[in-house]
């Protein structure tokens, strides 16, 4: 405040590092991306390997089992092991990667596409009332439902669930951009803009969408948020990513028929599920306060 | 006021419509022939070209459309392929339970989460608001079927005071009723508390701030009577969109829940269905939400001008 040589930008820099939100969740995700990346590191067993003999076993089990070459090994079941014998502290550390593939993944598709649709009917008028009847259509129907119905057309896998998350996604972002869109286009400097001469491709690039940029950041930490929740509610109803890939959803979806007996494969990856999606959250109400001054009053 | 209304429900159709339009492309937009599809893995040519012919797929797209939507207005759904019984039918069967959830939850968020955020705008910047607006944040991330697994285990497992899973009809014993729901209204109606919770304290802040709070103070009026009569009553517009806005997610924790609590309701057949890959269940059951979900929010609208006098339409 006190000199004029301080950029907008390093002051936005400034008040993000000042917020306990943005640093606790920040930090969070960051130790989850780790936990995914580092996953053959970090995991003790491959998140595959069945053993019938250790099927169900508390968390700490303590067992031998052969490698490769007959020597027996000391294994330890940190999280126990599921109804196959899987160790299901090694599939938790994978199912991070999966549930951070989809999170970022259907963040970014979501509004690069609803970004495209949403200058497109903010600035050309005579699309405006079809696309925007046509996403009222689309989000007069909820969300899960919507991601149901696109999984039950394709084969299981990655990519459908992906798919599956990004259309109820895309009418929001579209929403989003389309209001900032028309407010936009009648701030003075884009009429001088277009006085100037400044051909439409140029407008919308340099002068419009940079605009939207602070709010789809914020916009995109809670589509992470929710598509990590949608994934692991579709695999955990068993129609999302196939059973034998470890997901959280999955690992708990595996637990569900012997939960009485073995809470364990619920809890932990249920834990580890609540606790990335409370970072991503804190992260994106963070950024929310910090990034746009004027977000920060409302809610 | 009447052709306010009159025009709102003339604008859902359109929106219904597209609705019907997407559902309706859902079977026509998966690869692969429809007719095989709903023959299933094991049919010979004969019996998909008479799965064809039978349900009109060899026509053109429009006239299939027609045909399907004139069938819908008419109530008739179509035949489930997996369960072999009308789909209206299979529905009827399965709307108790939904019904008594979503109404069940509905309440319960009411009751806690206006209090709770209507206390936390007014201890502003206490611990208590600080408390509430902590649990609202972890509501929010706390997935549905974490919390419900939790609560089965305190209170099932370990305690032992309430069913694990299971549904019992109203019409056996209201008890019963009541006590196999108690736990997956709690869980499903977390998120809501967070939600509302923190949307009510938000425009209670607001109404605070307003003169006439502080005329109410000054001529004495106490200070419960200053916020039940004064302060709610005038925050309540933006709480009512919320509680409406929240239903999309409701019908969504629905599914959820009934799968984990195994309640036979229509969030269970929707899994269900798509695990058979029973089209005209799914088909039918999206509609449906989808319908209530507009009319829904039709009634959040129209509720407006019965809330704030000032709105005319």
């Amino acid at each position: 405040m006190t000199t004029a040589a301080i950029s907008p930008g390093s002051q936005t820099l400034r008040r993000m590092l000042a917020n306990p939100s943005v640093i606790i969740g920040g930090l969070l995700v960051l130790a989850i991306l780790l936990m995914g990346l580092l996953a053959p590191v970090l995991g003790t067993r491959d998140p595959a390997d069945i053993s019938p003999k250790d099927r169900n076993q508390p968390p700490g089990y303590e067992t031998t089992v052969r490698d490769n070459s007959g020597a027996k090994v000391p294994v330890v079941y940190r999280l126990g092991s599921d109804t196959l014998g899987r160790d299901v502290y090694s599939r938790i550390v994978y199912g991070a990667r999966i549930s951070l593939v989809v999170g970022i993944s259907v963040a970014a598709i979501s509004i690069v596409i609803g970004m495209a649709i949403g200058v497109l009917a903010g600035y050309v008028r005579w699309l405006d009332g079809i696309i925007m009847r046509i996403m009222d259509g689309l989000m007069a129907i909820p969300a899960i439902l919507l991601a149901i119905a696109v999984v039950s057309l394709f084969s299981a896998g990655l990519t459908s669930v992906i798919i599956a998350i990004v259309v109820p996604e895309v009418p929001r972002v579209v929403r989003l951009v389309r209001s900032i869109v028309l407010s936009i286009r009648e701030e003075p400097y884009v009429e001088a803009a277009i006085t100037a001469g400044t051909r439409t491709p140029v407008l919308l690039v340099r002068h419009i969408l940079p605009n939207t940029i602070a709010p789809l950041i914020v916009q995109g930490t809670f589509i992470v948020a929710s598509a990590i929740i949608v994934e692991a509610i579709l695999s955990f109803l068993g129609i999302g990513i196939p059973p034998e890939i470890p997901t959280w959803g999955n690992i708990m979806a595996e637990g569900r028929a012997v939960f009485q007996l073995y809470p364990h494969n619920i809890f932990y990856p249920g834990l580890v599920l609540a606790l990335t999606v409370l970072a991503v959250n804190m992260l994106g109400d963070g950024l929310r306060d910090t990034l746009d001054p004027r977000f920060a009053k409302r809610v | 006021m009447f052709s306010y209304l009159l025009r709102r429900l003339l604008a859902t159709i359109p929106v219904m419509l597209l609705v019907a339009v997407f559902v309706f492309m859902l079977l026509r937009l998966t690869p692969g022939d429809p007719a095989a599809i709903i023959a299933g893995d094991y049919a010979n040519d004969a019996q998909i070209a008479e799965i064809r012919s039978k349900l009109g797929l060899d026509k053109p797209l429009p006239v299939q459309f027609m045909v399907w939507l004139g069938n819908m207005f008419q109530g008739d759904f179509g035949e489930s392929f997996f369960y072999k019984k009308q789909v209206g039918e299979l529905i009827a069967a399965r709307l108790e339970p939904t019904l008594s959830l979503s109404l069940l939850t509905i309440i319960l968020t009411v009751c806690i989460a206006v209090p709770l955020g209507t206390l936390a705008a007014y201890r502003q910047g206490s611990w208590l608001d600080r408390g509430i607006m902590g649990f609202s944040v972890l509501g929010f991330s706390l997935p549905v079927f974490v919390i419900g697994y939790i609560l089965i285990y305190v209170f099932s497992i370990q305690l032992g005071w309430l069913p694990v899973q299971g549904y019992q009809r109203i019409s056996d014993g209201v008890g019963g009723w009541l006590l196999r729901l108690i736990l997956p209204s709690v869980a499903l109606s977390v998120i809501f508390v967070a939600f509302i919770a923190r949307m009510t304290r938000t425009s209670v802040l607001e109404v605070l701030g307003e003169d006439y709070i502080r005329t109410a103070r000054a001529k004495g009026q106490t200070e419960s009577k200053v916020l039940m009569h004064h302060a709610v009553r005038n925050a309540a517009v933006p709480i009512v969109t919320v509680i409406g806005l929240s239903f999309a997610i409701l019908i969504g924790g629905v599914v959820v829940t009934e799968s984990v609590f195994n309640l036979p309701g229509l969030g269970l057949l929707t899994v269900e269905a798509v695990l058979a890959r029973d089209f005209p269940t799914i088909q039918a059951v999206i509609l449906l939400f989808s319908f209530i979900y507009v009319l829904i929010n039709l009634a959040i609208d129209v509720s407006y001008t019965l809330l704030d006098p000032r709105i005319r339409y």
